[in-house]
């Protein structure tokens, strides 16, 4: 049934070419399958993401869209011709800027850019953002990208590194290390390794919230189609069909057996030569459904069948918080507030779906995908396949965003299971659909809480009671039911408080990790009823954070005295002048104005960093070559938050050498340590703290052979080490040393796990080690007519302890502001109906407002160099800040997120304005 | 084995249409995105070649769009303020690499609820012309596109022009688009409008349509009557009521429920109407 294939010549990046293809195929799978130009990536398949921009006679278009037949006779351009020698400035502003985290929407946006700056060579922000419109980034929020894009011009094209010297790098801003091939498109994500000669892994996956199934004859069905190579379903599964990131609830088929519990469960791989399976119409696979009844909301899930036989009322856990009396406490304030949120499923909507590929290398299965947790794809693959741990190594490839979803397995266990069933290297790369209704979601929450407070306006106490739709399977479930009433009462002081989380099963997609495990969620509630309480109270609502904020000596709710390097009060008060600015701003313009309303709202987040009170250690090595460089096995995953960055520049400081001098092994399981997974904003501060360590420990090696003090200054020159102590210089010879199996000369492996202790039934312990803090202030205006928003300023001011790298930091922050956006305007994943990027809105270039961020350091002795951690702290306020500035112009507070046009616009009629 | 052609010429293509069933790809940015994980079954008219059917033409009784003409072709024209409607819209179909490639008759014959191009077409009073080899008609918008994805297309058939007639070039326009965020964006609800007035100021020209608030977007008929014989600088958008819009039939979904749309609708026809009267074309009909 396929097309015949025609010969096509044009000419990429100026060298003419010529394939043989069938005409209807896609511009972007020429590019990357034929020419294996990969360095266009593809995103959506749909034109809604523009990741795979590229100029065609100088036009961007999105190659998904373009058949091959047409770009006969064209010259087409894509990431791989700009740097021609030297990066463009385009590029190098892009790395001088900090405007590629993960790098993967940064071609399409190269490609964009370019064809505007031909045209326009000095371009005004809204020039930029029209031109840029079209292209998705999930990590960055935009504001670097349209500096780097206004500011190209201006760039010298050699670009300046800012690698800072020896002792300098904590503090110092240099462009990422792994920047370079981000911006060329070198850089090898889940789907640009793919071997010419794999399989093709195509998953038969549920159309039905719950079913039973019934194979046909599958032999038939692959007799019929030629290429086809196997069918695999459950029954293959050579292991425990059964994973799940959290042991003790694992509870996932890989492929299901007989039944499913939601849409998009895998049931069935059909693996194949590429182009036969490409051409598969998967809607014939042999298979006979019978749906069976489903519930998706988590209330009606409480009375309904379990969807797991032991967890009656579909209860997979509940995390519970008390410390004295909060009835009696209520009872007795002056002021008490009360209130409901309800929140959607959020979908993670990282431009590059999961992908990889597997094969075997001897008696090892090798997997190398995206991923944010290596070992834990490691083990849990292993287990489902029957093969011990050591026979599975995983080598991540760069992973083009995560934000929690990538921790779960995806396409690791289907892979690994072809390979092995085949012997042959075995392919999968998700559709965007298939990544949105196979992997996991932010948990749609439903909450009540009632906050009460004394007539001086102190915080007395406070109820929390919150519903966690927690999906299918249990993935992160049980983190979010225990981490959100440990952080329910935001940072200020509670003395008497009860909380409880639950999270519920239901036949709706898998609710997992999502930047805050359900503490942004949480935070919406308790910051919308501060703003009330505030309110009730006649206080200015900075000023009544300010009063109840947590302080040096504080005691939380989980009864943990926090000694120092609480950091919330310096936030606030940081932002106490833009807040006062910003409400005059406000009340002038509402002075002036008819239709539009300007409003200003503030909340503030804490969080604690690493896993919650259980053990969350890393390990570090690092090692000297005889050649004299110094190799650093980051084994902290940068999914494009900026590990390999900031890790290197706390091992290069802890190590006494120039940022310059430390080259990279990354996450391989097979030659790096395990540096835990990426998550719970754990990176910088535990693996940091493993890497000073580490490094340390390697200087002190170096210092004891070489019998020097420890105010010795070490000198790496080729094939050399020169330690010179006062006037004293010793010069070793690397070369004439033993090397170990590593390839080291010396080198050093040290772990680090965060102090903590456990919770009791009452929730009351060290659940962390460190906490960071933040608060930002949202400038916005609502039309009343229309009940759109257009968010006109964000003030963020987060206590990050000690900017490592004050860049990558702000592009945190920027980029979780972003996403705040959405979770609080935009974003609400509906199984069945927004399977894709232009249902499921997530915020473009034109959506993200100038974001002024304040860094605040107050340093935390447990962090390396006084660091907390950062990534996940930087979403929690923007949305219920969003929320206050929309009641602030309105009156009005939107009870269900996202507050859309639709949804504001009925809040404000449900309380009788306008019309 | 399915078949893919790129002919040349109209009557190439018009001769494999009237021998086959095809599906014709013009811009490929509806062509693609339906397709999904799916392989192409269909045999593929790739009417990209047709380099007759590309760009706007001026004849004596109005202006002729090839039906590939691009979007960008659209917004980049210099055409009179009559058409200013029909340049915003094309600068709100998806993105800049869409309307570097998507055709004014693909949004046509794509037939969706939400099209951009259509409202500004209908006050345009556009036609659609359709050739087959045996012979061309001509079809109102509205008796073009039916409903949801439905269109008067027929076997054999394809759009081979859509042709604004001169008497409805006339005036100032505007569209307002609706949607949940700035760029690439379906919309919630959309509106366009074109006003003419006489040099007294006097409007005699009043052309309103919405779109996404029904199957197919539809023309405001009384809202129309209701303000020819009105000043054109007066408050145009207090002659729009409610009830102008009574036969529009909004659905609800995640975008925004029916009644939110019939409400904004009814704003977002007030600044459409407002903005087009307030051009400096809206009063000078020899514009």
């Amino acid at each position: 049934m396929s097309m015949d294939a025609a010969r096509i010549s044009f000419s990429v990046n100026g060298v003419p070419v010529v394939v043989e293809a069938p005409p209807a195929r896609r511009l972007s799978t020429v590019l990357r399958e034929d020419l294996k130009l990969t360095g266009t990536k593809v995103g959506c398949d749909a034109g809604d993401c523009g990741a795979c921009t590229v100029l065609v006679d100088g036009e961007p278009l999105c190659a998904c869209l373009v058949p091959a037949a047409r770009i006969e006779g064209t010259q087409v351009r894509t990431v791989e011709g700009l740097a021609n020698g030297a990066l463009s400035r385009l590029q190098a502003s892009f790395l001088a800027h900090g405007a590629a985290q993960c790098g993967i929407c940064t071609p399409g946006l190269l490609m964009a850019a370019t064809a505007l700056l031909e045209r326009s060579p000095t371009p005004t922000e809204d020039e930029v953002s029209d031109a840029l419109g079209g292209v998705l980034c999930r990590c960055t929020g935009y504001r670097k990208i349209v500096r780097a894009v206004m500011e190209a011009g201006r760039q010298p094209r050699a670009l300046d590194l800012r690698l800072p010297e020896a002792g300098k790098a904590v503090g110092a801003a240099p462009v990422r290390l792994d920047g370079r091939a981000k911006v060329t498109g070198a850089e090898i994500f889940g789907a640009d390794g793919i071997p010419a000669d794999a399989l093709a892994v195509a998953v038969i996956r549920s159309p039905h919230h719950h079913a039973r199934f019934v194979l046909g004859d599958l032999a038939a069905y692959a007799a019929r189609h030629r290429g086809i190579v196997g069918i695999y379903t459950a029954a293959d599964i050579p292991g425990v069909n059964c994973f799940g990131t959290i042991p003790a609830f694992a509870d996932q088929p890989a492929l299901a057996d007989g039944f499913v519990r939601f849409r998009g469960e895998a049931v069935a791989l059909v693996a194949g030569e590429r182009d036969a399976v490409r051409d598969l119409d998967l809607s014939a696979f042999p298979i006979e459904w019978t749906p069976l009844p489903h519930v998706l909301e988590a209330d009606a899930a409480r009375s309904s069948e379990p969807l797991h036989e032991t967890r009656a009322g579909n209860l997979l856990t509940q995390g519970f918080v008390e410390r004295g009396d909060p009835d009696a406490a209520l009872a007795a304030a002056a002021v008490t507030v009360s209130g409901a949120i309800e929140t959607s499923y959020v979908e993670h909507a990282y431009i590059e779906p999961e992908a990889g590929y597997a094969e075997i290398d001897g008696d090892t299965l090798v997997i190398r995908a995206c991923t944010q947790a290596p070992w834990m794809d490691r083990d849990e693959t292993a287990r489902v396949l029957g093969l011990s741990p050591a026979n599975v190594r995983i080598v991540p490839t760069a992973t083009g965003g995560g934000f929690g979803a990538k921790l779960d397995l995806s396409v690791q266990p289907l892979i690994g299971l072809v390979a092995l069933k085949t012997g042959r290297p075995a392919a999968l790369v998700y559709s965007r659909t298939e990544s949105m209704t196979s992997t996991t979601k932010r948990h749609p929450a439903s909450m009540r809480a009632t906050i009460g407070a004394d007539a001086d306006g102190r915080v007395v106490g406070m109820v929390f009671d919150g519903e966690f739709n927690t999906g299918a399977y249990a993935s992160w479930g049980p983190t979010v039911a225990t981490r959100v009433p440990i952080h329910a009462s935001g940072p200020y002081l509670t003395p008497h408080y009860r909380a409880a989380g639950r999270a519920i099963h239901t036949n709706g997609p898998i609710s997992g990790a999502f930047r805050g495990f359900g503490v942004p969620q949480a935070t919406i509630m308790q910051e919308t009823l501060y703003d009330e309480l505030a309110g009730r109270l006649g206080r200015d609502r900075l000023e009544f954070r300010l009063a109840n904020a947590l302080r040096n000596g504080s005691v939380t709710v989980c009864g943990q005295r926090l000694e120092s390097g609480v950091g919330i009060v310096d936030c606030l008060e940081v932002l106490k002048p833009r807040w006062d600015e910003a409400l005059a701003a406000a009340d002038a313009f509402n002075a002036a104005q008819d239709g539009v309303r300007r409003g200003v709202g503030v909340a503030s987040c804490w969080y604690g960093c690493g896993n919650t009170s259980l053990p969350n250690p890393s390990t570090i090595k690092i090692g000297l070559r005889s050649d004299g460089t110094v190799v650093l096995h980051q084994g902290a995953v940068d999914i494009g938050q900026g590990s390999n960055t900031v890790i290197a520049q706390i091992a290069a400081d802890a190590l006494g050498v120039p940022l310059a001098a430390i080259s990279l092994e990354g996450g391989d399981t097979a030659i790096t340590p395990d540096a835990g997974k990426t998550s719970a904003s754990r990176q910088t501060f535990v693996s940091g703290r493993a890497a000073q360590a580490a490094a340390t420990a390697l200087r002190e090696k170096l210092l004891r052979f070489a019998n020097v003090s420890s105010l010795a200054v070490l000198d790496l020159v080729p094939g050399r080490l020169v330690i010179r102590d006062g006037d004293a210089a010793r010069s070793l010879d690397l070369s004439a040393l033993p090397v170990d199996a590593g390839g080291y000369v010396f080198s050093a492996t040290e772990s680090y796990d965060p102090p903590t202790a456990p919770l009791d039934a009452k929730g009351q312990g060290s659940p962390y080690a460190v906490y960071g803090y933040g608060a930002q202030v949202v400038e916005l205006e609502v039309d009343l007519a229309l009940g759109t928003v257009r968010l006109v300023r964000i003030t963020a001011a987060h206590d990050v302890g000690r900017a490592i790298n004050p860049l990558l930091a702000e592009g945190q922050i920027e980029g979780g502001i972003a996403q705040g956006i959405g979770l609080a305007l935009m974003e609400e994943y509906v199984p069945g109906r927004t399977e894709n990027l232009h249902d499921y809105l997530i915020p473009t270039i034109g959506d993200v407002p100038p974001i002024d961020t304040i860094l605040v350091e107050v340093p935390d002795p447990e962090g390396p160099f006084g660091a907390k951690g950062l990534g996940e702290h930087v979403l929690i306020p923007t949305a219920p800040a969003i929320l206050n500035a929309i009641r602030h112009a309105t009156g009005v507070l939107v009870t269900k997120v996202p507050a859309t046009p639709s949804r504001i616009l009925a809040a404000m009629r449900a309380r009788g304005m306008g019309r | 084995m399915t078949r893919y052609a790129r002919p040349g010429t109209v009557e190439e293509a018009l001769d494999l249409l009237g021998d086959g069933v095809w599906r014709i790809l013009a811009g490929g940015t509806d062509f693609y995105p339906s397709l999904g994980d799916r392989p192409i079954r269909c045999n593929v008219l790739d009417i990209s070649a047709l380099s007759t059917l590309r760009g706007i033409r001026e004849t004596d009784t109005g202006y002729v769009f090839g039906a590939a003409t691009r979007w960008a072709d659209i917004a980049a024209s210099s055409l009179p303020p009559a058409f200013d409607a029909l340049r915003q819209a094309a600068r709100e179909v998806g993105s800049i690499q869409i309307q570097n490639a998507a055709t004014i008759a693909g949004n046509l014959c794509n037939a969706s609820p939400a099209a951009d191009g259509v409202p500004a077409l209908m006050v345009l009073d556009a036609a659609v012309e359709v050739r087959s080899r045996e012979a061309t008609r001509r079809l109102g918008l509205s008796d073009f596109i039916l409903g949801n994805r439905r269109t008067a297309l027929r076997p054999g058939e394809m759009v081979t022009a859509v042709i604004v007639p001169k008497r409805a070039a006339r005036g100032g326009s505007a569209f307002v688009k609706l949607g949940a965020r700035r760029y690439l964006v379906i919309s919630i609800a959309m509106a366009a409008a074109r006003i003419g007035a006489a040099p007294d100021g006097t409007i005699i020209d009043a052309a309103v349509a919405v779109g996404a608030c029904s199957a197919v977007a539809q023309r405001l008929g009384f809202l129309e009557d209701a303000l020819v014989g009105r000043r054109i600088d007066g408050d145009l958008g207090e002659a729009v009521h409610a009830s102008d819009l009574a036969a529009l039939t909004p659905i609800d979904d995640v975008r925004g429920s029916a009644g939110y749309r019939r409400e904004a609708a009814l704003e977002i026809v007030r600044r459409a109407v407002r903005a087009a009267a307030a051009q400096p074309a809206g009063g000078d009909l020899a514009a």
